[in-house]
């Protein structure tokens, strides 16, 4: 039985290690900013989901179990969809271009409000 | 077994480490430094679980959870910042 565990720790350190190198794969290579909120708001999320459900496995196989890595993964999994949301409301206030789109000024789409000012507009 | 699996996740977060890094260098706009900057935050989250697992004590979670709100809170403020022109009104 705890031979199992320990297989299922190393796995889920080594898938969680993985998925959050990838999310910051996406961060360096995706070509416009709003790709590239796609890798840190979701792989890394999930990655570091991983790790921390490794290591409550790790502690409670030593009898040492504690709570401390349910708040992180929870406070994690809480703040990390609302920081990407503000991350894309900023985006799109200041105009950043979409891939295929060559600037601010080719913008085009249901919400572009071109008459909007653009300081400080109340929402 | 566990040794190997936690030099392997070491590598790749030190890797994920060096990617986030390298955006948070090169840009282009504000905002991607400030995701750039937040991946860090979650990336040096994990790196304190794996260390805690590495020496096997539980201090390291008091660390990550305090990386981990004020990264939070340093990304909020930045895009308040940046989507108002002001942090706190």
């Amino acid at each position: 039985m705890s031979g199992f565990v320990e297989v299922l720790v190393a796995v889920l350190i080594v898938a969680g290690a993985a998925f959050a190198f990838l999310g910051s794969l996406g961060l360096a290579r995706f070509p416009d900013f709003y790709m590239r909120l796609h890798g840190p708001s979701k792989a890394t999320t999930l990655g570091i989901g991983c790790l921390l459900l490794a290591s409550l496995a790790h502690f409670a196989l030593r009898g040492e179990a504690s709570l401390h890595e349910v708040l992180i993964t929870l406070f994690v999994s809480l703040t990390t969809p609302v920081s990407a949301h503000l991350l894309a409301r900023a985006a799109r206030h200041r105009r950043l271009p979409a891939r295929g789109e060559s600037g601010p000024a080719a913008r085009v789409d249901a919400t572009a409000r071109p008459d909007a000012p653009s300081g400080n507009a109340p929402r | 077994m566990l040794t190997v699996a936690l030099d392997v996740a070491s590598v790749l977060l030190a890797g994920a480490l060096l990617l986030a890094g390298w955006r948070l260098l090169r840009g282009p706009d504000p905002l991607d430094r400030a995701l750039a900057l937040d991946t860090l935050y979650v990336n040096a989250t994990a790196l304190l679980v794996l260390y805690g697992v590495r020496l096997g004590t539980g201090h390291f979670y008091e660390a990550a959870l305090i990386v981990a709100i004020l990264g939070f809170l340093g990304t909020a403020a930045i895009a308040k910042y940046l989507l108002r022109g002001d942090v706190a009104e």
